[in-house]
């Protein structure tokens, strides 16, 4: 591949694997044609020769068309008798329907003891439901060539479903065993805790997932929900019983503490009905949201330097804490690091890729959740140059916050803008933007006005964002890598002081095996 | 252009099997100059997918002179004589689209995915660094994307556990001369010493309008579109005709069996053979044997060693489909205490099974519909079918290869996966590597070799 899917903002609402960067909107994008045609005039010139003209004219670049306008349907809101909330999209043209069951709970709300019971719990609702083994479920489900599975995120877990229209209702029924009445049967249960403890194991041949869990209790604290790792460990994931998980269950999975997407080939009425049939036995109940301190800012600038012995890149994270969801800078962030690190173009990518081919990506982000999240700018870049590239992550963090050009402030607003009706293309990116919406609880209008947020951030807003987020006082820089090969050009670069750490102060404890 | 409506569900047949028949209309027409152009209107969102292939891949390259498929996939978006370097992604992301590209041993893919009103510039884009590539070539980009690639090599080989599992696979498989024997990245060497006369060669010989397919899918005006290749294309010189590629089916006569030290800390298993050609006889059936043995909960092999006897962490197993021949890979990793002579001999034993007895329909149908709803899940994205209207066109002659696709599929009856194990999955042909963690040999399958990654 030529390069890797840049990731520019990540909401974790742990309802989807899939990340996506941008919204959709409800109206033709005739404001983007007002916007736009200034800029193109600008750039490109105006290009008066006819489309069916034989003879190409290669000295400037073509003129855009008119741009198109996006039809998106209506959202259309239901709620079941037991009060879960229910939104259909219909979208006709694949015979295909995904549903996004989201649960408000996830790892944010174990007990310190318990980590990795939310991811657990929900991995185990497909391992035996309403008398069925697991291994019966997986038949019928893979005989259907359906998709259903749970997934246990930071602040939710889901139960999603997708299917062909044809197999949609047996598909249904499978669903609503699943998340109705899991049966959580004590065998599975035991096999699944070695698993997991082997997968932690394996987690010390990746530097990746070493770089991951340094950045999370690195920033946070090791105490902080947002600084523990919520795959659990060696100690917590053997603990689990049969009772803790049906607790986790019964205490959050319920209508009022959950809605549900639909996306797909699906008359509204029709499958609300199905729903009702489905569902409707399900149970309101009391769940406890999770208590979540407010995230401090990291103190100082400091270098983790993680020994990998004989590794050929050093894995470069340079984190800080971010900024949440509700943001009233949500659309500054999004254009300033569009030009940071958040698309191909950018300054990131373009100095440590196209300049220097210190690495084969660089790239940053806002992970942006309830409270702040974490920010991050990335890269894996070759061992030799670990000091050299680590300047360039420094001269870059610190010159968004000076002044920047026009054109690339152009350039990083119609890619978001314009690129924006892609979203449209799937069922599953459509239902992962509504399940956002609701969420976060985003305005009905949001999604009509988010291209013209887009287009209003000025030079200055990205400025004044780029200085109180990208503060380079106070990063935590984490550096999985050969520490024979790298220490001593890390220190005399005196970005930071250094401290040396080895995977187990990250990943903890070697699992025993 | 036939009817506008891109996917058509008919359901036939009233046992337990349904058919799905798939319509995807497509227009077709050859430029002057032997340029392929395939075009399917798909008006679902505002946006285009411009997929183009030139049939190129590392299996056209000479030994010594590897990686340079892939090398020109960086290349070809540093610029051309009207592009400046840098303006091919900053023109397009300022029209809100976006791009990339792969490569494997048959061919390289280029492709854009844009919003409609930037079609003309992607046809600009792509047709300039058609014609006129090598007017801005320079020392400085080769230079440039050698380190890049060389990073690319590092993350995805080098830095990761078990990197080295395919290259050797495909070492073992393959006879030093057979162009699917090295891997399609390169070597580290043989990027080192490309020069900028051998990288101009390989252009002129292989990116010509001839030797490639351009499929455009998505919400587009056919006549116009195609008034629009025809403007920008057809300047483009037609190239020489591209040389013979040596077409040897390579056979194995023997079981290779050797063990990998590796940074890892558990072993883990590849078995490899090889297996007829995509989309030619067999090929079918192995990817539906593949399901059955390590698709799912119920699959064979993942309910023996992973569900029941707990003694591994995971099996897969695929048919790798290829042009020249493919490959069938099993892959399992041991839990810890465990050993890969133990898995090996559950996976023999399974084996043993299915070759000897017919599997029940279920299964087989169980595997089958799996593959059905992958298939018509890549047909949602105008990218995908634009991919997949190019891959048909380039081993068939015929875009709309979809139904024919699919009907080998539903052609498949249980004793065939028996038939198919037993020709194709021989004890006495095949590679069977064993990577263990530095030091642990004794944890390898038996009989296994010591070999060094050294150089590789």
């Amino acid at each position: 591949m030529r390069t890797m899917n840049n990731e520019q903002l990540t909401i974790d609402n742990g309802q989807l694997k899939r990340k996506l960067n941008i919204n959709i909107i409800h109206y033709p994008l005739s404001i983007i044609n007002l916007i736009f045609t200034g800029f193109f005039i600008l750039l490109f010139l105006v290009n008066s020769v006819p489309v069916n003209a034989q003879v190409p004219d290669r000295t400037k670049p073509p003129a855009l068309g008119p741009t198109p306008s996006l039809k998106v349907n209506a959202l259309q809101k239901f709620t079941l008798s037991n009060g879960l909330q229910v939104v259909v999209y219909e979208k006709k043209e694949v015979p295909i329907i995904q549903l996004n069951l989201v649960v408000k709970a996830g790892s944010v709300n174990e007990s310190s003891d318990k980590l990795g019971l939310a991811g657990m719990t929900a991995n185990m609702m497909d391992e035996g439901a309403a008398g069925k083994t697991s291994l019966e479920l997986s038949d019928e489900i893979d005989y259907l060539g359906a998709d259903v599975g749970a997934n246990g995120g930071l602040h939710n877990s889901s139960v999603t479903l997708r299917s062909t229209v044809s197999k949609f209702d047996a598909a249904l029924k499978l669903f609503s065993d699943i998340l109705l009445h899991p049966d959580f049967p004590a065998s599975e249960l035991e096999r699944l805790k070695k698993q997991y403890v082997t997968s932690l194991f394996q987690g010390f041949d990746q530097p990746r997932v070493i770089a991951a869990a340094a950045t999370s209790s690195l920033v946070y604290g090791k105490e902080h929900q947002y600084g523990r790792t919520s795959a659990g460990n060696e100690k917590t994931i053997t603990s689990f019983t049969v009772e803790d998980l049906k607790n986790f269950h019964s205490m959050y999975y319920r209508p009022n503490n959950s809605f549900l997407v639909v996306v797909g080939d699906v008359d509204a009425k029709e499958i609300v009905a199905k729903l009702e049939t489905a569902l409707g036995g399900w149970q309101k109940g009391d769940s406890k949201p999770a208590v979540i301190a407010k995230p401090k800012q990291v103190d100082g600038r400091t270098i983790y330097l993680i020994d990998k012995p004989e590794a050929a890149q050093s894995v470069i994270r340079v984190c800080r804490v971010g900024v949440d969801r509700m943001s009233q800078d949500y659309f500054p962030i999004l254009v300033m690091n569009t030009i940071l690190g958040g698309s191909f173009t950018s300054r990131l990518n373009s100095n440590l890729r196209e300049k220097n081919g210190y690495a084969y990506g660089a790239n940053s982000g806002f992970s942006m959740r309830p409270l702040p999240g974490p920010f991050m700018a990335a890269s894996d870049v070759q061992t030799d140059k670990t000091d050299k590239a680590l300047q360039e992550f420094m001269n870059e963090l610190n010159g968004i916050s000076k002044p920047i050009s026009d054109e690339e402030l152009i350039k990083a607003k119609n890619y978001i803008a314009l690129g924006y009706p892609d979203n449209f293309s799937s069922v599953g990116s459509i239902a992962y933007q509504i399940g956002e919406m609701i969420d976060y609880g985003l305005p009905e209008n949001y999604f009509n006005e988010y291209i013209g947020k887009v287009m209003a951030v000025k030079k200055d807003d990205v400025r004044r964002v780029a200085k109180k987020y990208i503060d380079t006082d106070d990063l935590a820089i984490i550096i999985v890598g050969d520490k024979a090969k790298v220490e001593k050009g890390l220190k005399e670069t005196k970005i930071g002081k250094i401290v040396n750490l080895v995977p187990t102060d990250v990943l903890g404890p070697m699992p025993k095996l | 252009m036939r009817k506008q409506f891109f996917i058509l569900f008919i359901i036939a047949g009233i046992v337990s099997s349904q058919t799905v028949r798939i319509n995807v209309p497509y227009e077709q027409f050859t430029l002057k100059n032997g340029l392929n152009v395939i075009l399917h209107v798909d008006k679902t969102t505002p946006t285009v997918s411009v997929n183009e292939w030139f049939h190129v891949g590392s299996g056209y390259e000479k030994k010594g002179r590897t990686g340079f498929a892939h090398l020109f996939e960086h290349i070809m978006f540093e610029g051309s004589k009207n592009v400046p370097e840098g303006k091919f992604d900053e023109w397009l992301e300022a029209a809100g689209g976006s791009n990339n590209g792969s490569t494997n041993v048959d061919r390289t893919n280029y492709f854009e995915d844009i919003p409609s009103n930037a079609l003309e510039l992607s046809l600009f884009l792509d047709s300039d660094r058609m014609g006129y590539l090598l007017d801005d070539m320079t020392q400085g980009k080769l230079d440039g994307q050698r380190d890049v690639v060389k990073n690319e090599r590092r993350q995805s080989y080098e830095n990761r556990p078990y990197g080295y599992a395919f290259l050797m696979i495909f070492e073992s498989l393959y006879p030093q001369s057979h162009p699917y024997s090295w891997p399609t990245i390169g070597s580290m060497a043989d990027l080192s010493a490309a020069s900028l006369d051998d990288v101009k060669e390989f252009f002129r010989t292989y990116y010509a309008p001839n030797n490639a397919s351009l499929s455009i899918a998505g919400d587009i005006d056919a006549p116009k579109t195609k008034a629009m290749v025809e403007k920008w294309f057809n300047e483009v010189p037609m190239g020489k005709p591209v040389p013979q590629q040596d077409r040897t089916v390579a056979v194995l006569h023997e079981e290779k069996r050797m063990t990998i030290e590796d940074r890892v800390q558990l072993p883990r298993l590849y078995m490899a053979w090889h297996s007829p050609a995509s989309l030619t006889p067999g090929d079918a059936e192995l990817d539906l044997l593949a399901s059955v043995l390590a698709g799912g909960k119920n699959s064979r092999l993942y309910k023996k060693l992973v569900y029941d006897m707990q003694i591994a962490q995971d099996v897969s197993a695929f048919q790798s489909s290829a042009k020249l021949g493919s490959q069938f890979i099993i892959i399992s990793t041991a839990r810890a205490g465990h050993t890969l002579a133990e898995i090996e001999q559950v996976i023999q034993e399974e084996l043993n099974l299915i070759k000897s007895q017919v599997p029940a329909v279920r299964e087989l149908e169980r595997a089958r519909n799996q593959y059905e709803a992958s298939f018509i899940e890549r047909l949602e994205s105008v990218n995908g079918k634009a991919d997949m209207l190019n891959n048909y066109y380039y081993l068939t002659g015929n875009p709309d290869y979809f139904n024919e696709d699919l009907a080998r599929y539903y052609a498949v009856d249980p004793q065939d996966i028996s038939t198919i194990a037993t020709r194709y999955l021989k004890d006495d042909a095949r590679a069977v590597l064993s990577f263990v963690p530095k030091g642990k040999v004794e944890l390898a399958a038996k009989n296994s070799q010591v070999v060094s990654t050294e150089g590789k």
